[in-house]
């Protein structure tokens, strides 16, 4: 049965949905705003919400002590390429566990998925000993292979849902008009699978992107990306909330700008195959 | 040329036989239906010969050459399916071209016959559109277009009719038969729908439990059915059946006789019953009889018979038109 809505109703919820809104954009909102702060107003008490000494002296800090750029361009390497990489990996293996499962296909998607639920510092150590062995300590390559194999049991997940909405008929009619399985997979599976892939590809660079503990640990200046950047404004001499807080937003624009651009693919992707 | 034949195909899923032991000669050019209930494995048959499905057992010969190891898009047969299964991305065009560009035509040679078959089908004017933009039998049309197209050794339809609604159903039907002759090409259809299969096919399979109970024409199965299963799936309504002893042939187990072969009078002779129900449509009368010990009878009279609920009837059925089946369900022929 469908609910009267009045005209207070709808104002009451819109009202809790933008205070819900704020709320969770708080934290950012604060980030930014105190990146214009001083240092000493950055931590004032009571805090100082907009009517503080707008300045912009922390950036201009943050791009003296550090190479901004070089870091940036560090991250989008990283998680463009063990973005790439994964989706190259998990496409086929997504196919097969979709379209030719056998008795133990779940098993082995269970299991993928297992792997993630392992705290990373477990396997630290050998890690770590495995890539200095391997001459990949604080390589570019190095990160993208371990974010890459990080990422990749939840690229193939996602990829599984979005091929198992697709008919079989329709690859099998691919089959009889005379199309190898590769040429299924260009022709046919990938552009009926564009929005999976689009959302797949997104939440995975951003994954990436924001991944702190391997890139923290395993890079120190040459490969390393902004993480690491933001890091190392916490130092033993203090932290430096204004000038973290400069770099932390300066980390974080690059995604968010492209968030902002993809959200409908974002939100369609999270919630694709919830509604039929 | 499209001769398909089937020699002792077995196929099963894990420890379920699905097929068991199938033996065929399909000839070339001819309309070939498996008919059968839901589950019959009708369906696994044909996907079978497609190569969707790998055969457990025997072969499979196109034009004399085995296929059972070759995959589907080599052995040069198209497929409609149920579902039309177009590609959603493509337009018109691109949906009946893909075989051709598989295949590594060229390209103009791609053009003509993409249009040639969008004549022979009404689809030019909508060469350009999606798929999500036609209607249901029009995208059934592409589906056909796209089989067509490749000028394959044989067409596969599953059941590619059940999603239509019944008036675009009886035209797609007489379009397909006429496309078909007009083509001669071999042509394997599914239905679960017997008048489909009596209308369409040259020769019917009559398929029950994974088993072919009866390959023959449609006039075949319905005068001269092998055993009851047939006898009882093929025609409208449905074959009555009564025990021998009951009908005083006690050297028989089932007697049947098809409801238009029961003379139906109001005095005389044969099996007397009381009228249930009478179901009057015009051109016919159906009269569900209850006739005691013989059980409820069906009978067919052409024209208005003017009957109602609880009147008595005689019925007569027609002596050279009675069917004899032995204990095991098989026919007695004398």
């Amino acid at each position: 049965m469908a609910r009267k809505v009045t005209a207070r109703r709808v104002w009451v919820s819109t009202a809790a949905a933008w205070l819900f809104g704020f709320l969770i954009f708080l934290p950012i909102l604060w980030m930014v705003l105190t990146s214009f702060k001083t240092e000493l107003e950055a931590f004032s008490m009571p805090p100082k919400f907009l009517f503080f000494h707008w300045t912009t002296e922390n950036y201009a800090t943050v791009q003296e002590r550090s190479d901004y750029l070089h870091h940036a361009l560090n991250s989008i390497i990283i998680a463009g390429g063990s973005t790439l990489i994964a989706m190259i990996i998990a496409i086929p293996a997504a196919w097969s566990m979709a379209f030719a499962p056998t008795k133990r296909t779940k098993d082995v998607l269970l299991w993928m998925l297992s792997t993630k639920m392992m705290p990373s510092v477990g396997v630290l150590v050998p890690i770590y000993l495995i890539f200095r062995d391997f001459g990949l300590l604080d390589t570019r390559a190095g990160l993208v292979m371990i974010l890459c194999l990080g990422n990749l049991p939840i690229v193939i997940w996602m990829l599984f849902t979005y091929f198992k909405e697709i008919p079989k008929d329709i690859l099998e009619a691919a089959r009889m008009d005379g199309a190898t399985i590769g040429r299924e997979l260009v022709y046919v599976l990938t552009p009926m699978a564009v929005p999976g892939l689009a959302s797949t590809l997104l939440l995975n660079f951003i994954l990436a992107w924001n991944e702190a503990f391997w890139t923290l640990n395993l890079s120190t200046l040459e490969a390393a990306p902004l993480t690491t950047f933001i890091a190392s404004y916490s130092s033993p001499e203090g932290l430096f909330w204004a000038k973290l807080s400069a770099a932390s937003t300066l980390a974080i624009a690059p995604i968010i700008i492209l968030g902002w651009f993809t959200q409908r693919q974002l939100v369609r992707g999270l919630t694709f195959g919830a509604v039929k | 040329m499209g001769q398909i034949t089937l020699q002792g195909v077995r196929k099963s899923f894990g420890p379920v036989n699905i097929i068991k032991d199938a033996n065929l000669e399909i000839e070339d050019g001819s309309f070939v239906v498996f008919v059968g209930p839901s589950g019959c494995g009708k369906t696994t048959l044909l996907r079978l010969i497609a190569g969707l499905e790998d055969v457990t057992g025997g072969q499979i010969l196109i034009d004399g050459k085995n296929v059972v190891d070759v995959p589907p898009a080599k052995r040069g047969l198209s497929m409609v399916f149920q579902s039309y299964a177009l590609y959603p991305h493509m337009s018109v065009r691109g949906n009946i071209a893909f075989g051709l560009k598989m295949a590594g035509l060229p390209r103009p040679d791609i053009d003509r016959k993409v249009e040639a078959a969008a004549a022979t089908l009404n689809l030019t004017p909508y060469l350009d559109r999606k798929p999500r933009e036609l209607s249901g039998g029009q995208r059934q049309r592409v589906a056909i277009g796209r089989a067509i197209v490749r000028e394959p050794k044989a067409f596969l339809f599953d059941e590619p009719l059940s999603n239509l609604d019944a008036a675009l159903r009886v035209q797609m039907r007489l379009e397909v038969t006429k496309l078909q002759k007009q083509l001669a090409t071999t042509a394997i259809y599914v239905t679960h729908d017997q008048v489909e299969a009596m209308t369409m096919a040259d020769k019917i399979v009559v398929l029950n439990a994974g088993r072919i109970e009866q390959f023959g024409s449609p006039l075949e199965l319905y005068e001269r059915p092998a055993n009851l299963f047939v006898a009882g799936f093929i025609g409208s309504p449905k074959m009555n059946f009564v025990s021998g002893e009951a009908a005083g042939e006690p050297d028989v187990a089932t007697l049947g006789v098809r409801p238009e072969h029961l003379r139906v009078g109001r005095e005389g002779e044969g099996w007397s019953g009381t009228v249930s129900v009478a179901e009057h449509l015009g051109s016919d009368t159906f009269l569900y009889v209850d006739a005691g010990k013989l059980g409820l009878l069906t009978a067919r009279c052409i024209g208005e018979f003017s009957l109602k609920a609880g009147d008595r009837v005689w019925l007569s059925p027609d002596p050279a038109r009675l069917h004899r089946f032995d204990n095991d369900g098989a026919v007695i022929r004398k």
